[in-house]
């Protein structure tokens, strides 16, 4: 596939070899003018400057455009990180408390700014982990299903059955959450919650006796939310497992389950754990079903699983209609921008370990 | 070629093929069994929300003036209106976004297909769509309220619900439509250039109309996707209760902001008004996008290059 891109050229001259295209393709479009790569290659003297004399005025703005395109949307992730900042600034300077450190909220009064992020921080990481503890080892499950044990004709829409997951939207999930989910759920939260009430992260949390609006409710449901996006690129990566190592495993006798354990997991591990962290990503990001869901408490987040809080993203979800002021809205945006660099990060990792294992296709 | 063993030619020593052991057996069955467990366990929740969705929503629906009034009307606690607004607001901020968003995204697509192959700023636009399309929906709204609201001093209205939505459907369109081209064989354009089509003309009345079918599937999956967002709403609207089509004025009802709205102000314990008027708005915008769904198919299976 690749080789073959790059051998195409603009005008697809026959005298040109494919290796002559590569500097062109690579280096004056991005900085100098770009009719300078519809040009036909110094060296090269194509068929193309012969049969179609100088660059046509349609396949220069052709190019104009598309360049543009690209460019604007490499712009636009730098534009978002700089708005962000340059809005959170006063906020942050009039802010009388710690940013990071502080657990206090209170935006009310734009005299006295006390906003910290600490809560929030660890009321996401909480609700992300819980996500992902349940989401992990399911998605796995449903992507060995899908590519190694579904019958053939009913992996696709098995597959599709799963898609349809992402296709519902988050507010419905949420809804679903608090008011289906929950109360059908609430005798074994109970009892997880009184059994192991001894272990810090399943203490009595700050919103008892409630138990619907906890962290792990919200965790519950965002797992649901995480599979159809960790199992399609787990999928994805499995079926590309060489089928020489599964035949040779199957030609040594050995189990459908140690063919997995011994050519697909090897090989797939590395995309699992790339789309596991983009599942990650969204978890940190997900907005609406855990402003549904997640009851916030008076006091802080103590490390139960059973408690309330707010995420990043609830809380601005939440108070959003009280933006009135820019510099009020500008502790929101602050916490936004940190929300921006914690799912970028994130998504930065998933996307390098994925892409090792797109490579060699 | 082979020739049937009788008893006698059997050789002596016993079969080299050994017999799976027990626990090797047993290893193999749990798996088997725990794989499926983890599908059955994913298809559950789906089932459960849909029919919950479906159960809870029909009362209302079924009723014709759930499809052609509005709430304006009626007192929050008060039986009766539709979601007409809603509906409304929702299908016009979803296609004003996809008319921004669907050639901005089929240009970059095509940029990184036909253009870009392997050049540096083609690395550096792939890296940058995946990472818009982990950007949170919220983090997209924040930005357009930073850059429209504070800085423009615009109103909050549709339009900006519109152009975040626009952020969030970018890379979706970016990626399938990159997806669909890719798979355009190149003896096509070689074809095309061989007459002495232009490169443009060639993408644009070639490359364009083979992939069409799968980008336009793409596409509407894409649109499907942005209009059951309720974050970008929160931010940057406010709810009306009357049908509103001005993007650029005045508060604009959504049937996903209305879900929350409803859910904020109103009642949600089971039977009552307020948690009716929530179901009901979520099987409507399930029906919306289940038919946005099924156009998608169609519209591709339409549009699709015939075979001889």
């Amino acid at each position: 596939m690749t080789e073959q891109r790059s051998q195409r050229t603009p005008a697809g001259s026959p005298g040109e070899r494919p290796s002559s295209r590569e500097p062109v393709a690579e280096g004056p479009i991005s900085e100098q003018t770009a009719d300078e790569a519809d040009r036909p290659e110094k060296g090269g003297g194509g068929l193309a400057s012969g049969a179609s004399g100088p660059v046509r005025p349609g396949d220069r703005i052709f190019r104009y455009l598309t360049t543009g395109a690209g460019v604007f949307v490499v712009a636009l992730i730098g534009l978002i990180g700089v708005f962000l900042v340059v809005q959170a600034i006063p906020a942050l300077n009039a802010n009388q408390v710690s940013f990071l450190f502080s657990r206090e909220w209170s935006t009310g009064d734009t005299g006295d700014l006390r906003f910290g992020i600490l809560d929030l921080l660890l009321v996401t990481v909480a609700t992300s982990l819980v996500a992902l503890v349940i989401a992990m080892p399911v998605s796995l499950g449903i992507a060995l299903f899908l590519t190694q044990y579904a019958p053939r004709s009913l992996a696709r829409p098995f597959a599709y059955v799963i898609d349809l997951l992402a296709a519902v939207p988050s507010i419905i999930f949420g809804l679903w959450g608090l008011l289906v989910l929950a109360p059908t759920m609430e005798p074994f939260s109970v009892w997880l919650n009184e059994t192991f009430s001894w272990i810090p992260i399943f203490a009595i949390g700050n919103i008892a006796p409630n138990i619907r609006g906890s962290i792990f409710t919200a965790g519950v449901v965002l797992a649901v939310m995480l599979l159809p996006i960790i199992t399609s690129l787990t999928r994805e990566v499995f079926e590309r497992t060489p089928t020489p190592q599964v035949e040779g495993a199957l030609a040594l006798g050995a189990t459908r389950w140690e063919v997995i354990r011994m050519t697909v997991l090897p090989f797939g591990k590395a995309g699992y754990v790339g789309a596991s962290m983009l599942g990650l990503g969204r978890a940190l990001g997900e907005t609406i079903a855990l402003t549904v869901i997640l009851l916030i408490p008076s006091g802080g987040f103590d490390g139960s699983i059973f408690d309330g809080g707010a995420t990043f993203a609830s809380k601005i979800a939440s108070d959003a209609s009280e933006f009135n002021d820019p510099t009020s809205a500008g502790a929101y945006i602050a916490a936004g921008l940190v929300l921006f660099v914690l799912t970028f990060v994130v998504n930065f990792f998933a996307r390098a370990v994925i892409g090792d294992k797109k490579g060699d296709r | 070629m082979s020739i049937a063993l009788t008893d006698t030619d059997r050789p002596a020593t016993p079969p080299a093929f050994q017999h799976v052991s027990t626990k090797r057996k047993a290893k193999n069955g749990l798996a088997t069994v725990l794989v499926w467990l983890a599908f059955a366990v994913a298809v559950v929740p789906l089932v459960w929300v849909l029919y919950t969705v479906v159960v809870k929503g029909i009362k209302r629906v079924v009723y014709t003036n759930w499809w052609t009034e509005d709430f304006s009307l009626v007192l929050s606690d008060e039986v009766g209106g539709g979601v007409l607004h809603a509906i409304m607001g929702t299908l016009l901020q979803g296609l004003v976004c996809a008319v921004i968003a669907v050639p901005l995204g089929m240009l970059v697509a095509i940029y990184l297909v036909e253009y870009g192959s392997r050049s540096k700023l083609a690395k550096t636009t792939t890296f940058m769509v995946d990472i818009l399309s982990g950007v949170p929906s919220i983090v997209a709204a924040l930005f357009i309220y930073a850059l429209c609201i504070t800085t423009l001093g615009m109103p909050r209205n549709g339009i900006a619900v519109s152009l975040a939505l626009v952020l969030l459907m970018i890379p979706v369109v970016v990626r399938s439509s990159e997806e669909m081209l890719r798979i355009v064989p190149d003896d096509l354009r070689e074809a095309s250039y061989a007459l002495g089509v232009p490169k443009w003309k060639t993408i644009a009345k070639v490359v364009l109309p083979t992939a069409l079918s799968g980008i336009i599937s793409g596409i509407m999956m894409a649109l499907a996707r942005v209009m059951g967002e309720t974050a970008p709403l929160l931010v940057l609207v406010g709810y009306s209760s009357y049908v509103n089509l001005d993007m650029f004025k005045g508060e604009m009802g959504s049937l996903p902001l209305l879900m929350n709205t409803e859910r904020v102000t109103n009642t949600m314990a089971d039977g009552s008004v307020g948690a009716d008027r929530i179901w009901g708005a979520a099987l409507t915008l399930v029906i919306i996008i289940a038919l946005i769904n099924l156009a998608a198919t169609a519209i591709s299976r339409l549009v699709a290059p015939k075979k001889k």
